[in-house]
């Protein structure tokens, strides 16, 4: 079937068949090869990619249902100014930080806090994340990534809702490092090179 | 090649239901996409994600009843303040499922459907007493949904029907409710034993209980025998009341993620705690 996308923030089209896994509509048939696979089984959050902005295991995914939907891939994190490329907060401290090691768990990581950044650091269920509660245009949702909350209370929220990006080399640590110097940023109003893709 | 339906409406869904009752019916896909690569394409897909009014979430306020439907995901239930509010071990079960990327996928009528004996949402619904509604171009009935499983991921479903909605009974304010689920890690584990219960407590003791486990049969199960033995005891007698029943009512089985013995000593603990708790 056609499957017609917004990918990263354009149009795009595709002739797969249904079933495909997003996954694999990503690496073989688009050459977006930043989405790794882990598990296929959506255990290990290797190929997280957004789908219309919440985060899912794109081996979860069958292609068909991505017609009509908008999907961001680790590629779609970045901003371009007159031709530079200008990484997202996450992806600049994941590497200042030393949050990645062997990497194929680093695209799924950069993307989920990403978007934990982008809709704040609420935990699920404590009412921060309410208006999101139509699961779309979660992205849209303007809370501060730190806002109210105690470094400890951070780094527990950071630690639950990045508990599906599974990680063999690093033991995390340094992730929730990474996470939270970027959350920082943030809040901190550095916005010009953290922004969201546009 | 696979065949594509998208409907648009729970209407257009029963229909296409009824015309291709060999098609897979799929939502989330947290189950039914694992290792999808490595599985025969199925014939045809009816694709019920984002089904308009599928998620919907309300109070049927003449019945007593939330309204969950079928296709809220586990994010959805727990951050809706009516689930949080009126149902608050759904709310806190939906938390517990994978992690963030399955929560935004899985969906409540999938769980259902999909009658795994370790669906983390089941004991909840068994426990709450739950009433499942189900659709069909024949109309809509409602079962209770201690009658949906009839087996080893056997159910009630009908060829033609698709779950719609959970319906889910608002606790009295002296029901006190309880929830466990114990893995081998807080996140993106499958259960060994999860345990869910409501306990109405009245002046020191308990007047009634329904009792669920999972992951401790072929199906999730009240175990009336423990709900037997609690009634009329004050909350420590309750547990070891509890405790003791546990043994007749499940047999365990061993398999990769646990073990018989395992099982059954995790089931007695949680038994006895559901009531040590409440004093």
């Amino acid at each position: 079937m056609k499957v017609t996308l917004t990918l990263n923030g354009q149009e795009a089209a595709v002739e797969v068949p249904p079933w495909r896994r997003l996954l694999d509509v990503l690496r073989d048939d688009l050459s977006l090869t930043g989405t790794k696979e882990g598990c296929g089984e959506g255990e290990c959050g290797a190929c997280t990619v957004l789908l219309d902005g919440e985060p899912v295991n794109s081996c979860l995914v069958a292609a068909g249902q991505c017609d009509g939907r908008a999907v961001t891939t680790v590629e779609g994190l970045a901003t371009h100014r007159r031709g530079e490329e200008i990484l997202h907060a996450v992806q600049r401290q994941l590497v200042a930080c030393g949050g990645a090691q062997c990497g194929i768990c680093t695209p799924g990581i950069a993307v989920c806090a990403a978007h934990l950044l982008e809709r704040g650091l609420g935990a699920p269920g404590d009412g921060a994340n309410d208006g999101a509660s139509d699961g779309a245009g979660v992205g849209a949702q303007a809370a501060l990534p730190l806002a109210g909350k105690s470094e400890a209370e951070a780094r527990a929220a950071v630690r639950e809702l990045l508990a599906g990006n599974i990680c063999r080399c690093t033991g995390y640590q340094l992730v929730v490092e990474a996470v939270l110097a970027a959350a920082r940023e943030v809040a901190d109003g550095d916005a010009g090179a953290t922004g969201r893709p546009s | 090649m696979t065949a594509y339906l998208r409907p648009r409406s729970l209407a257009e869904a029963v229909a296409a239901r009824a015309a291709e009752p060999g098609y897979l019916v799929l939502a989330g896909g947290t189950d039914l996409m694992v290792n999808a690569n490595h599985r025969p394409a199925p014939a045809g897909l009816i694709d019920l994600w984002r089904l308009p009014g599928a998620g919907e979430i309300s109070l049927d306020a003449e019945r007593g009843q939330l309204a969950i439907g079928a296709g809220a995901t586990w994010l959805q239930v727990q951050r809706h303040p009516l689930v949080v509010r009126h149902a608050a071990i759904l709310a806190a079960a939906a938390r517990e499922i994978g992690a963030l990327q399955i929560q935004a996928r899985g969906t409540i009528g999938g769980n259902v459907a999909n009658s795994s004996p370790v669906g983390d949402s089941l004991p909840v619904l068994l426990a709450l007493e739950a009433e499942l509604e189900l659709c069909s171009v024949r109309g809509t009935r409602r079962l209770p949904y201690r009658e949906f499983c009839t087996g080893y991921r056997t159910t009630a479903l009908g060829a033609d029907e698709l779950v719609s909605a959970v319906l889910v009974p608002v606790a009295a304010p002296a029901v006190r409710l309880f929830w466990r689920k114990v893995g081998t890690r807080r996140a993106q584990s499958i259960s060994k034993v999860m345990a869910a219960a409501a306990i109405h407590l009245e002046d020191g003791v308990v007047r009634r209980a329904t009792v669920a486990f999972g992951a401790v049969a072929d199906r999730p199960v009240r175990l009336a025998g423990v709900e037997a033995a609690v009634v009329g005891l004050a909350p420590a007698q309750a547990a070891e009341a509890a405790r003791a029943a546990v043994a007749g009512a499940i047999a365990p089985i061993s398999d990769v993620r646990s073990t018989s013995d395992y099982r059954l000593q995790v089931a007695e603990n949680l038994a006895a705690r559901m009531f040590s708790e409440l004093s």
